[in-house]
C-alpha cells in the first residue's frame, strides 16, 4: 500500500521573467515502510518536490498534478487542512536544519512546542515524550535542558530529527539531512536515520546529490535530471546497471577507491545541467549526453522499461521496448 | 621522503622538494567568549607537520573537520603565522618579504561564488592578481592565455561576464584562472570541489590533473574526500588533531591504510556497491578537539586497535598509553605514527 502517491506534479516557480518549471511532469509511489531516494544535482528539482508535498513553497509557486497522501491530496487541500497534515501525517529533516533551532530556546523545550502544537498532552506526558524522542536519536534525555549552542553539528541534526519524528509522522522527508556535516559525522547520521526508519517502519523520501549515500538507504532510487524523473527503479540495479547515460554519469562522479578506473580519472560529465529557463529541445539530457543520436535532439523521450519495476526515459532503451512492454 | 613517478625525476634533477614544511607548529590562543560558561583554552591547529611536496605532484590532505588541514594550507600561503617550525620553498626559508613566494604559490578556495567579486567581470577579477605583483607585460593577453588554461575558451566569451552570468563550475575556473595568470609553481587547493555539482567536480579536477602533466604545477589538494584523494592525488596525507598520522602513496595508504585512523576513515566512505557498508563499526568518543589534544598517542581514546585488544595482543598497548607515537615510515615511503603500525607488517587489512 502507498503511503504517497504522485502524479504528474508540475511546479513552476514565479519569477519577473514569468514562470520557471522547476518540476516538469513527475510521478512517483512511496510504499509503506519503503525508502525512495531522490538523486538530481542542484537546481534538477529535487528540492522542489520536497517542500511542495507539504506546500511550503514561496506564495505565487503554481503547482498542478496530485500529491495523495493517506489517501487525501495535499495539493487540493485548503490551506487550514495542511497545519494537521504537516508533523503529523509527513515532516520535513533539513539540510543544515541546525540552523533552524532557536539559540535562545532550550532544546527540549522546541521540540515541546513542536508536540503540542499537534497534540493535547499533560505536562508530564510531552516531557516524557521528549526524553523518549532524544534517546531514541541516541542523546540522553538530560540534554533537553541544554541550549542548541552546547550541542555539536551532528547533535543538532539528530534533534532535528527527533522533532521531525515528534507526532509519529507516516513519511519523512530528509532533504540532504547529512550533507552539511562532517564526513564520521556524515556516516553518524546516516545510520541513525537507517536504524530508525526500520524500527518504526517509516517511510521516507531521501533527496540528496550523492548517489553513493542513496544506494546504501534506499530501496529504490528516482534520478532526476532537469525537472523530470530520468530513471527509477530498485536502489541497487540502478546503480549497478544504469538505463540512463545521465545516471551511468552521475554514478561516475563518485570514484570508488580501489577501482583502477578512476586513477589519474576522475569521471563525470562536461558541462551543465541546463537553465531550467532556457531547456534544450528534445531530451533535455542531449548536449551533455556521451550517447546522443540524431533523433535525441528533437524527440522528448518517453517513459520506457528497463526491468522489472525499472523504467527510464532515453530512446536507447527504445528497441528493446516491443517485446518487454505490456501490452 | 617518497616519490612518486611524475615527481622523482624533478626531485632527482635538484635534490630538494619545491615546498618543504618542517615541524610546524600553529596554535590559537584561547579567549572568554560572552555566551560560554568558561573560557577557552588555546587550540593547537597544527601541532608538529613536516610535509614535502616535488614538483609536479599532487598532494592530497585529508581528515575531518577540525583536523587543522585548512589551517595547515593557511599556513603554507603564509595567512597565518606559525608559532614553530619552518616552511621552505627551493630550499629557502620564508622570509618576511612574502611577495614573490605568494605570486608562486595560489591558493584556491572552495567556493566560488564567495571568492568572486559579484561586481566584477570576469576580466577584473583574473587581472587582479597581475596588477598586485606588477606582472610585466601585455594585461590582455595574459588575462586571455589564463581563462584559456582553465578551459575557458574562446576567452572572449567570458570577459566582461559577471559571476552571476555563469555556472559553478565555470566561475571556479575562473578563481583557476586568477590564480594561473600569475604562473605559479604551486596551487594550494582548499575543497575545490566540494561545493560543486556532481557532475561537474571531475571537470574542474580533470583541469587540475592537466595543468600537473602540461605545466608540472604541484597541487595540495586539501579535502574530506578520500574517494576525490584516490582520483587524482600521487600521495595521501592523513590528518588527526594537528599531526599527520600517516602519509604515503596513495595506492598504498588507501589500499592497505596503517594508522587504525585512516581505516576508519575508510569505512565510513559511502560505497555504493558495498550496500553492507553502512553496518560496518564507527568510531566512538569524542569528536577531536584541538583545545585538549590527549596525551600519548592523540587517538588512543577513539582507537579500535586499542579498544578491542590488538594493540595488547602485540604488547604496545603501554606505549599507545604514554608515548606520542613517531610519524616513521613502515615501508619506504608510506609513514604511520602508530605503535601497532610499526609492530604489525601486515597493517590493517579488512579480512
Amino acid at each position: 500500500m502507498s503511503v504517497l502517491e504522485v502524479s504528474d506534479l508540475s511546479v513552476s516557480y514565479a519569477t519577473r521573467d514569468g514562470p520557471v518549471p522547476a518540476v516538469r511532469g513527475v510521478s512517483f509511489d512511496i510504499d509503506r515502510g519503503q525508502v525512495l531516494g531522490l538523486a538530481g544535482e542542484s537546481g534538477c528539482g529535487k528540492s522542489t518536490i520536497g517542500l511542495g508535498l507539504l506546500r511550503l513553497l514561496p506564495r505565487g509557486t503554481e503547482m498542478a498534478g496530485r500529491a495523495v497522501l493517506n489517501g487525501a491530496d495535499v495539493l487540493a487541500m485548503a490551506p487550514s487542512a495542511l497545519g494537521a497534515v504537516r508533523w503529523t501525517q509527513a515532516s520535513v529533516v533539513f539540510q543544515g536544519a541546525q540552523h533552524a533551532l532557536d539559540p535562545v530556546i532550550r532544546v527540549g523545550d522546541q521540540i515541546e512546542e513542536a508536540i503540542l502544537a499537534h497534540r493535547s498532552l499533560t505536562r508530564r506526558q510531552t516531557t516524557a515524550r521528549t526524553a523518549e524522542l532524544l534517546e531514541l536519536v541516541g542523546l540522553p534525555a538530560r540534554r533537553a535542558k541544554d541550549f542548541p549552542n552546547e550541542f555539536s553539528g551532528g547533535q543538532k541534526q539528530r534533534v532535528m530529527i527527533a522533532m521531525a519524528l515528534a507526532c509519529d509522522p507516516d513519511l519523512v522527508i530528509a532533504d540532504e539531512p547529512t550533507t552539511a556535516l562532517d564526513v564520521m559525522v556524515q556516516a553518524q547520521v546516516l545510520r541513525l536515520l537507517k536504524s530508525l526508519q526500520m524500527e518504526l517502519g517509516l517511510s521516507m523520501l531521501f533527496i540528496t546529490h550523492d548517489l553513493s549515500v542513496l544506494a546504501q538507504v534506499a530501496d529504490r532510487l528516482a534520478v532526476m535530471y532537469a525537472g523530470r524523473i530520468v530513471e527509477e527503479g530498485p536502489a541497487e540495479e540502478v546503480f549497478g546497471s544504469p538505463a540512463h547515460p545521465y545516471t551511468a554519469a552521475l554514478a561516475g562522479a563518485f570514484p570508488r577507491i580501489g577501482d583502477e578506473a578512476f586513477v589519474q580519472a576522475p569521471g563525470g560529465l562536461d558541462g551543465d545541467p541546463p537553465d531550467p529557463r532556457d531547456l534544450p529541445t528534445g531530451c533535455s539530457f542531449h548536449p551533455r549526453c556521451p550517447r546522443v543520436m540524431d533523433r535525441c535532439r528533437t524527440i522528448e523521450p518517453p517513459s520506457f522499461p528497463a526491468g522489472t519495476g525499472h523504467r527510464a526515459e532515453c530512446l536507447l532503451l527504445e528497441q528493446g521496448a516491443p517485446e518487454s512492454m505490456p501490452t | 621522503m617518497s616519490a612518486t613517478p611524475p615527481a622523482s625525476e624533478s626531485a632527482g634533477a635538484s635534490g630538494v622538494p619545491l615546498l618543504r614544511v618542517e615541524d610546524l607548529h600553529v596554535t590559537f590562543a584561547g579567549r572568554h567568549r560572552v555566551f560560554e560558561r568558561q573560557g577557552r583554552a588555546s587550540a593547537r591547529a597544527v601541532d608538529g607537520v613536516s610535509l614535502e611536496i616535488e614538483e609536479g605532484e599532487i598532494v592530497a590532505l585529508a581528515g575531518e573537520s577540525g583536523c587543522g588541514k585548512t589551517t595547515l594550507a593557511r599556513a603554507i600561503m603564509g595567512f597565518v603565522r606559525p608559532e614553530h617550525g619552518t616552511i621552505e620553498f627551493r630550499g629557502k626559508p620564508l622570509g618576511k618579504d612574502l611577495r614573490g613566494y605568494r605570486r608562486e604559490v595560489q591558493m584556491v578556495y572552495q567556493d566560488p561564488t564567495g571568492a568572486l567579486n559579484p561586481r566584477q567581470t570576469v576580466y577584473d577579477s583574473v587581472v587582479e592578481g597581475l596588477r598586485i605583483h606588477k606582472v610585466p607585460g601585455d594585461e590582455a593577453e595574459l588575462v586571455d592565455r589564463a581563462l584559456a588554461r582553465a578551459g575557458l575558451r574562446p576567452p572572449e566569451r567570458f570577459l566582461l561576464r559577471f559571476p552571476h552570468e555563469l555556472s559553478g563550475g565555470q566561475r571556479q575556473r575562473v578563481v583557476i584562472a586568477g590564480a594561473l595568470a600569475l604562473e605559479p609553481r604551486v596551487i594550494v587547493a582548499d575543497e575545490p570541489v566540494s561545493n560543486l555539482d556532481a557532475s561537474v567536480r571531475g571537470e574542474i579536477l580533470r583541469l587540475l590533473l592537466q595543468l600537473r602533466r602540461d605545466s608540472r604545477i604541484s597541487i595540495l589538494i586539501v579535502t574530506h574526500d578520500l574517494a576525490l584523494a584516490w582520483s587524482v592525488a600521487d600521495r595521501v596525507a592523513v590528518m588527526y588533531l594537528g599531526r599527520i598520522v600517516e602519509v604515503g602513496p596513495t595506492r598504498d595508504v588507501l589500499l592497505e591504510p596503517r594508522h587504525p585512523y585512516t581505516r576508519a576513515l575508510l569505512d565510513v566512505v559511502p560505497d555504493a556497491q558495498d550496500v553492507g557498508a553502512i553496518d560496518r563499526p564507527l568510531l566512538t568518543g569524542e569528536p577531536p578537539d584541538p583545545t585538549r589534544i590527549p596525551e600519548a598517542c592523540r587517538f588512543h581514546p577513539r582507537c579500535p586497535a586499542l579498544a578491542d585488544g590488538r594493540a595488547a595482543e602485540a604488547g604496545v598497548e603501554g606505549a599507545c598509553r604514554s608515548d606520542d607515537p613517531r610519524l616513521d615510515p613502515i615501508v619506504a615511503g608510506h609513514l604511520a605514527a602508530c605503535h601497532l603500525a610499526h609492530r604489525r607488517p601486515s597493517g590493517f587489512r579488512v579480512p
